[in-house]
């Protein structure tokens, strides 16, 4: 019994470590904030972000689809979300010019550049799809999306060695800044530009795509969040790297703390 | 404990072992990883207080909301919490409550429950898969020792005698009698049986519903969607299954706190547990 009683050398240890732990827990409760805006705090919770991207880049086949539904499943409105009605003046010239004046540039690392309407892009090869939109928020809309695959354009552009993104720049401004560079941008690498399902689309629910859901073209790349679906696009840069795009980090919710990989 | 003093014959305290270290390490980090999830959860889900089933979102009637409202100018004027379209006020804890100014703000859940406190859906997300990255690891030690070093079979599965003894043990439970001697060395069945749907499927849920949300994981696990019924089912399990893990902290604490805080507590720790023996049941 006198023994039992003892506090032995093991709990000592077992409750030092409790302890250091316990206080740890704390301290990242109280000081969640703060570790919320130190970089070190933000690099260490990156972590997780680059092994989501490993780990999501290893399960995924180059050509797994994103489930598609049935025409049933299309909700009767699209919910529009970012830019729904942009000011800029070129996207309000163009746009009540009936997009005629609109092209598509392809630039960057390829042998022949691009510049394409409406029409020129209508006259491609077509996809259309019913999937589902993930909003990083939380929330989803299924709609019915019709457009030319995106690796139908690179081809017809033809990639040159050393490209790693495809950045679309676009119309809309969604933060006014100092600087004035609130324009939207996005990026994605080879794997999902090149994915069978990754389309520049034209057209909703039958219809043309409206205004609000960024006419007259915008991105589908179906395996990943809503941010991602560059809406009014004016331009494809292929490129090795994007960091000398606007904030560097790939696109407009990237420079302002999201994921760039929004596979989750 | 006073009872010994009145006994006839001393009760004698014996020492055994009651946790595992692999279970004991794993208990923690999953407090750890559960804090930090449900902070972070909850500020995730302040980005759209609202809950949803099937694939797309009725905006129009959700399952759950957190609302605030507002007068003419615009601004807060109070919170409601609407659950299958019945509506109760909540103003200052859910729907609107106050910022770091005072002033009364939309806001899903509070700031004191959320990791940042501050709304800042981009670093929630962070936390969350930080932690999640944690929990899923740990999780997947603790089932693999489950399943294949007995933990299961010796511990958790209850035997066909302790079955048909819940109603007794619920009575006894009910009012707070618990066990001693012998039978302190092992669950008891209403623990068994908690512990063994916490274990199987409440947690491994919570993380398959988590995975569903993300469309890049229905791509390749496309039977997910079916599983849930759907990315907005889904989301709403994950809140649900959330909601039942906070429940079961706070009986399990309580519970722990009853039968003994300290002794319960240093089980955890050290993995000693202690126990009373009556002296002349040898």
């Amino acid at each position: 019994m006198p023994a039992d009683n003892s506090i032995s050398r093991r709990s000592l240890f077992g409750f030092g470590l409790f302890g250091v732990g316990a206080a740890a827990t704390a301290l990242g409760i109280f000081g969640r904030d703060a570790v919320s805006g130190s970089a070190s705090g933000v690099g260490l919770l990156d972590s997780a972000e680059n092994a989501t991207r490993t780990v999501q880049r290893l399960l995924l086949d180059r050509t797994a689809l994103a489930p598609e539904f049935s025409e049933a499943e299309v909700a009767p409105t699209f919910r529009a979300n970012g830019s729904t009605d942009p000011t800029d003046a070129d996207y309000v010239a163009l746009r009540d010019g009936g997009f005629k004046d609109w092209r598509l540039e392809v630039a960057g690392l390829v042998d022949k550049p691009l510049s394409l309407s409406l029409d020129d892009l209508k006259a491609m090869p077509q996809r259309t799809q019913i999937t589902r939109h993930d909003c990083v928020e939380g929330w989803s809309c299924v709609g019915k999306w019709t457009g030319v695959p995106l690796s139908h354009v690179l081809d017809l552009a033809g990639v040159k060695p050393g490209a790693r993104y495809c950045v679309f720049r676009c119309l809309d401004t969604l933060e006014q800044t100092a600087d004035g560079n609130g324009k939207y941008y996005e990026s994605v690498d080879f794997v999902d530009a090149r994915h069978p399902q990754t389309i520049l689309a034209h057209g909703l629910n039958g219809g043309p795509l409206p205004v609000a859901n960024g006419a007259p073209l915008r991105l589908r790349v179906e395996r990943q969040l809503g941010y991602k679906q560059a809406k009014y696009i004016k331009r494809i840069e292929v490129a090795a790297d994007f960091a000398g795009v606007e904030g560097g980090k790939g696109g407009f919710w990237e420079d302002r703390g999201y994921e760039w990989y929004a596979g989750i | 404990m006073t009872a010994a003093a009145v006994a006839p014959a001393p009760a004698r305290i014996a020492y055994v072992k009651r946790h595992s270290a692999l279970v004991r390490v794993t208990h923690w980090i999953n407090v750890v990883c559960l804090t930090f999830l449900l902070m972070s959860g909850l500020q995730i889900f302040n980005a759209h207080p609202a809950l949803y089933l099937g694939n797309g979102a009725d905006f129009d009637h959700p399952v759950l909301s957190l609302d605030a409202t507002q007068d003419a100018d615009g601004n807060v004027t109070g919170g409601t919490a609407t659950l299958f379209g019945h509506s109760i006020p909540t103003t200052g804890v859910l729907g609107a409550s106050k910022d770091d100014n005072g002033d009364l703000t939309a806001r899903g859940f509070p700031s004191w429950l959320t990791a940042p406190s501050y709304q800042d859906l981009a670093t929630g997300r962070r936390w969350h898969f930080f932690f999640a990255w944690i929990f899923a690891i740990n999780g997947f030690v603790y089932l693999a020792n489950l399943f294949f070093r007995r933990h299961l079979t010796r511990d958790l599965l209850p035997t066909a005698a302790e079955i048909r003894a819940i109603p007794k043990v619920a009575l006894e439970h009910a009012r707070l009698h618990f066990p001693k001697g012998e039978e302190a060395k092992r669950y008891n069945v209403l623990q068994q049986l908690t512990y063994l749907v916490m274990a199987l499927v409440v947690l491994p849920g919570i993380v398959l519903a988590g995975l569903t949300m993300s469309p890049g994981m229905d791509a390749r696990f496309p039977f997910l969607v079916a599983l849930f019924h759907g990315r907005q089912t889904a989301r709403t399990i994950h809140f649900v299954f959330a909601t039942l893990i906070v429940l079961f902290v706070l009986v399990h604490v309580l519970m722990v706190i009853l039968s003994g805080l300290w002794n319960n507590l240093r089980s955890m720790v050290t993995g000693r547990y202690a126990i009373e023996v009556d002296a002349d049941a040898r």
